[in-house]
């Protein structure tokens, strides 16, 4: 196909390839100072936050009310509910969001609050565990994560996390798809520009699950960072994979000291 | 758009060829049915029917650029002192390129002791959006306003 | 039956104009969408929205598939006297729930 362009155009179209060759080649800044840092509610909105701040309009809060039915209710073959061991949750659950990913020392690996909450249900409960992005899931990990809404983020402060942090900075800043993007390229470097009008953020987890705009339903980090991927172009990990888990636990370590925001609302 | 040397350009021929061909029944294009300005006016016309709506004393309140067309806060408030004699019995929001242009259709009286409703809506592209306040006089007023629309990026599919 | 999140004020003062607030969780779909085969999804959304303050009618709405998903309508009313404010969400595919607040008028 002949593409006609004009010269001003022709000329433009050099520019851009100049400056994608020299972002393409040139390596990525360094992180964020840790003074710079903003969470995404920063930039969102005034109608956004609004929906954000009350609970009553929150949609994100229809999960957690799910949730708190969930914890009260008995399952599985040992017919126990997350309350009969852990009881209010207001209480027991307090800070435990503000901590996760955490280190499994059976397992010698960090776990998500969501995985946390499956081995719970398949190790005390005896009951199957939820899937991913399933309604239940999403609403008891809200609910649980709701608990620690305002307490600054503290995970991977644990010293057994270290290589795994490491392995998620590795992640996050390694080239990937057919754009051949790095995560830190747009998050580390681009922050606050715009992508299709909506402001680029720093990329901090401090609210899942959250309520997202596009999906009009609740959803996990997990299910943001596959939609990430599969913008860039590149092949998104299998939910549950080793590869999520460390970039968690390194974007939870680049959050730490930022509040959590569960359930955020984000577009 | 023409090309250097004046000849039309090929999207110029494509533009005539597919809208020929839409002439002649031939469906060319498979997408789902937009409203338009005049299915947007049938619309408010099945509402007022044959009276004049007057623009005034609504206040339609939206966000001029969205950041994601699938929940946009409206608000509309209608001037009105809500007195048994004196109020608003009906507030109706239309959009302009919506699959369909009614969007909401609110029944008030005068125990609402104010005209103001707000919801969260569905908006497809930068459109109008038109507001209009039917009085207990039988009046009917409006308000539009202009509302751009921009996708988020990195759109997941859908599974 | 589906969850619905409710912000009534539990106390206001005879002749006060309140303001209600209502959330339900419902997918709203639209109808107009297709499945990745090119099958449209069928449409299922809430068409109905009633609020009744001790049995009289003070707020009625007809929803379209414009509206987002897991509705959100604030609205206003008088509070005319104690008594119960009931909530009704009516839709497609029989879809039904109710909610109710009380409120106490001084």
């Amino acid at each position: 196909m002949k593409l006609a362009m004009t010269m001003p155009e022709f000329v433009r179209s050099g520019v851009l390839f100049t400056v994608l060759c020299i972002m393409m080649t040139h390596s990525a800044v360094a992180e964020i100072p840790l003074a710079e840092r903003r969470s995404g509610y920063d930039l969102l909105s005034r109608e956004t936050r609004a929906m954000q701040d009350d609970d009553t309009a929150n949609p994100g809060m229809l999960w957690v009310l799910d949730g708190e039915t969930l914890w009260r209710a008995k399952d599985g073959t040992a017919e126990k509910a997350c309350a009969e061991c852990h009881g209010d949750a207001r209480e027991s659950m307090r800070g435990v969001a503000a901590r996760y990913p955490a280190f499994d020392p059976a397992r010698g690996r960090p776990v998500t609050l969501e995985q946390r909450i499956n081995i719970c249900r398949s190790e005390r409960q005896k009951a199957p565990p939820f899937a991913y992005e399933s309604k239940d899931l999403l609403s008891l990990t809200a609910y649980v994560a709701r608990q620690s809404r305002g307490m600054p983020i503290e995970s991977a402060a644990d010293e057994r996390l270290k290589s795994f942090v490491d392995a998620g900075r590795a992640l996050f800043t390694r080239r990937q798809g057919q754009l051949n993007l790095t995560c830190a390229q747009c998050h580390d470097d681009n922050w606050n520009q715009k992508l299709a009008g909506n402001s680029l953020t720093q990329a901090h987890p401090t609210g899942y699950p959250l309520y997202r705009l596009e999906w009009q339903t609740v959803g996990s980090l997990q299910r943001r960072v596959r939609n990430c991927l599969i913008g860039m172009r590149a092949e998104p990990y299998a939910y549950g994979s080793p590869e999520y888990v460390a970039l968690e636990t390194y974007l939870m370590w680049r959050a730490r000291g930022l509040p959590v925001e569960t359930p955020a609302v984000r577009p | 758009m023409h090309g250097h040397d004046g000849r039309r350009s090929r999207r110029d021929i494509l533009k005539a060829a597919s809208a020929l061909a839409a002439g002649c029944g031939a469906g060319v294009l498979v997408r789902p049915a937009r409203a338009t300005p005049a299915s947007m006016q049938t619309a408010i016309r099945n509402v007022v029917s044959s009276a004049t709506v007057k623009p005034g004393k609504v206040a339609l309140d939206i966000p001029p650029l969205v950041e994601n067309g699938s929940t946009v806060a409206v608000s509309v408030a209608v001037e009105s002192p809500m007195t048994p004699t004196d109020y608003v019995k009906a507030i109706h929001i239309f959009t302009e390129k919506n699959p369909q242009p009614n969007v909401i259709s609110i029944h008030l009286g005068p125990r609402a002791g104010r005209a103001t409703v707000a919801t969260r809506m569905r908006l497809v592209d930068t459109q109008k959006i038109v507001a209009i306040a039917e009085l207990s006089d039988g009046s009917f007023w409006s308000d539009t306003v202009e509302v751009v629309i921009t996708l988020g990026a990195c759109l997941e599919e859908i599974i | 039956m589906a969850r619905a999140l409710l912000n009534v004020p539990a106390k206001a003062k005879r002749g006060e104009v309140i303001a209600i607030k209502t959330l339900i969780s419902h997918e709203m779909e639209t109808g107009f969408r297709h499945s990745t085969t090119g099958v449209p999804v069928p449409r299922n959304i809430i068409t109905s929205f009633v609020v009744n303050y001790n049995k009289e009618e003070i707020f009625r709405a007809v929803l379209f598939p414009a509206i987002a998903a897991n509705p959100f309508i604030t609205f206003y009313t008088v509070a005319t006297e104690s008594g119960t404010i009931a909530f009704e969400w009516t839709g497609d595919n029989g879809f039904s729930a109710t909610e109710s607040a009380t409120i106490t008028v001084e």
